[in-house]
């Protein structure tokens, strides 16, 4: 039974590391908790549906509709932040404004979607069909191994762009200090663009995958996730890519062994009262470094 | 042309207030054949009490508050279960849904002590969804998604206020409560040290300020007037469930907040009214009303952040106004 529970709750831990490494290298890079992060995740299966639906499931058409869908609501991440927040940035108002213009983007994406798919929740069609293996006491069903390599495959690649690559170097560069990378040349709003391209691809890529996993799509999945994401974030620790794969696998084993063992009524809270802990007990999360606070 | 108008306002100050009390009080005779209208009313003037708290929190002390319905949620269902299980008049269950929310908001004060700038937003929002997954889960105490049903309407001294228009009036007593409560603590010490934690914590810690006993303060008072709303939302419409006090609720008054102006009290009330009327204008729309709120967000945080009253200050205009004009005779009188 906790064997069952553990693999369960590291397939979906991996797919909440997935949609957390995204709004991690948000935070990291411009300090701003991307409240629309959870939207484009819930975008894109939303808009795969359509289009499997008018293009036939096979699962060629399948992994093309995903990948197509992902680039596509990768663009309107990477929309949003040049269209509406670096005018904002470039304003230099108060950063309650950049917050709240996310927020405000969360809120027509997510009620958009409501309007136009209706507030039921939606089948989500597996064009693999693939059966379970039983190791030990456990079902393992090949969609959830399939899930969690290529989610570990993604965060792989990730890592490849964040740590190895001069883009990445870019990347890094203005988490720490913007302005100074600007002055080393670095074109800080292309960099800030493709941050956001990078992590709203692999969300959507993720939002894909909880529908197959599941098999249905909803409408409260945005929120849902994107409080868990924020959680994870915060509880790995902030720093792009580390504390992100770390928290979001804790927060997904967690939630399902007290979904399994206490209460599943409650499960959805688990990552809020984690959130809570660690902000007081704990405030830099597992990995983050202390940040010295300069008056 | 705008300024010309706040000109004329900030000149006749008591007047406006006076005109616009007026109207509302006159309101509910030349339109109460609408229950429609009536209904919309008595939302409007819950949204603007809400906002008037909100904006405490986020406009005058400037924490964001992504969770403020679930103080109006806790108020609700603190009235709502005293009232159906225990049969306590309407009198004691809003101060008590007050009380309740306020002590709720205690407990959010304290984290907020511990936790800074963008994290805060994220925990209020967390406070919203374990208030609601506990409205929705505690089946014993709330009945869980069944909601609670058949609250009584509002009895003063045994003078049942059945009719639309008597709830209205409540309301409106309440509204006009609030905000004189919510000037009278921005133009007090407590006010001017909200403002000083507002533009920089540490400085006003340093000129001596209790930042700690201030924002807990705050936080205090400003989810008690959103338990208030809530108490009086319970028995106005004897129906409540968990799914009316979520984050999308928050996001309404939020939106509400900045379209009126964040740290502006004529304009929370204003927003308010707008963001109450105009979805029902455009009901048509109705699948579309949430929608609207993000956008109103985005455009008001892309074109006028400070909202449509923010950064208004009839006081200020006032006395801006009669120096000119001293000046301007001065001038004169020496030429």
């Amino acid at each position: 039974m906790f064997l069952q529970q553990l693999i369960n709750g590291l397939t979906i831990g991996s797919i909440y590391a997935l949609v957390t490494i995204g709004f991690s290298m948000v935070w990291s890079i411009l300090q701003l908790a991307n409240f629309a992060h959870g939207s484009f995740y819930m975008l894109g299966p939303y808009l795969s549906l359509t289009a499997i639906l008018l293009l036939g499931d096979s699962p060629a058409v399948f992994i093309c509709v995903v990948l197509a869908v992902a680039v596509l609501t990768a663009c309107l991440g990477a929309g949003m932040d040049r269209v509406f927040l670096r005018p904002i940035r470039e304003k230099k108002v108060s950063t309650i404004s950049t917050i709240l213009c996310t927020i405000g983007v969360q809120t027509v994406i997510n009620n958009g979607i409501i309007a136009i798919y209706g507030s039921q929740s939606r089948a989500f069609p597996d064009p693999f069909r693939l059966q379970s293996i039983h190791i030990g006491n456990a079902v393992v069903s090949w969609m959830q191994i399939i899930i969690f390599t290529l989610a570990v495959i993604l965060m792989l690649i990730l890592s490849k762009i964040v740590y190895g690559t001069k883009l990445g170097m870019a990347m890094r560069a203005v988490s720490q200090n913007g302005r100074a990378a600007s002055l080393m040349g670095i074109n800080v709003n292309q960099v800030i663009m493709l941050t956001f391209f990078l992590g709203t691809l692999v969300a959507a890529i993720a939002g894909c995958m909880v529908g197959l996993y599941y098999q249905v799509i909803d409408t409260t999945m945005a929120t849902v996730t994107s409080s868990k994401s924020m959680a994870a974030a915060i509880l790995g620790g902030i720093g792009m890519l580390p504390g992100a794969v770390v928290g979001g696998l804790i927060i997904g084993v967690l939630e399902t062994l007290v979904a399994a063992y206490i209460s599943s009524g409650y499960r959805d809270a688990i990552a809020f009262a984690v959130l809570i802990v660690v902000l007081v007990v704990r405030p830099t999360g597992i990995m983050g470094k202390k940040s010295i606070n300069k008056v | 042309m705008v300024t010309k108008f706040f000109h004329l306002i900030a000149k006749h100050q008591l007047l406006a207030q006076a005109t616009i009390l007026l109207c509302a009080i006159v309101f509910p005779l030349a339109v109460s054949q609408s229950s429609y209208v009536m209904n919309i009313a008595v939302m409007a003037l819950t949204y603007a009490i809400l906002t008037l708290s909100l904006n405490l929190v986020t406009g005058f002390l400037g924490t964001t508050n992504l969770g403020q319905a679930a103080f109006f949620g806790v108020g609700a269902y603190t009235a709502a279960i005293l009232a159906t299980k225990l049969d306590v008049p309407f009198l004691l269950t809003l101060p008590l849904a007050a009380i309740v929310a306020g002590l709720v908001g205690m407990l959010l004060g304290f984290i907020t002590l511990r936790v800074s700038g963008r994290y805060l937003s994220i925990v209020t929002l967390g406070f919203c969804e374990i208030a609601r997954l506990v409205e929705l889960n505690w089946y014993a105490l709330t009945r869980g998604p069944l909601g609670i049903m058949n609250i009584p309407a509002p009895k003063v001294f045994g003078f049942a206020f059945e009719t639309l228009t008597g709830k209205y009036y409540i309301v409106l007593i309440l509204t006009v409560l609030v905000t004189v409560a919510v000037i009278r603590m921005i133009h007090s010490r407590t006010g001017r040290a909200i403002s000083a934690i507002k533009s920089d914590q540490l400085a006003a810690d340093v000129m001596g300020i209790n930042v700690k006993r201030t924002k807990i303060l705050v936080f205090v008072v400003a989810s008690g007037i959103a338990g208030l709303a809530g108490g009086f939302y319970a028995h106005y419409i004897s129906f409540i469930d968990p799914t009316s006090f979520n984050y999308n609720k928050s996001i309404q008054i939020m939106s509400m907040a900045i379209l009126g102006g964040m740290g502006s009290i004529p304009g929370s009330i204003i927003g308010a009214v707008i963001l109450t009327v105009l979805p029902e204008l455009l009901r048509d729309f109705v699948l579309l009303r949430q929608v609207i709120y993000g956008v109103v967000i985005i455009v008001m945080v892309l074109f006028r952040p400070a909202g449509l009253l923010g950064g208004v200050n009839f006081k200020h205009i006032l006395q801006r106004l009669s120096f000119r004009e001293r000046t301007a005779a001065e001038g004169v009188g020496n030429e």
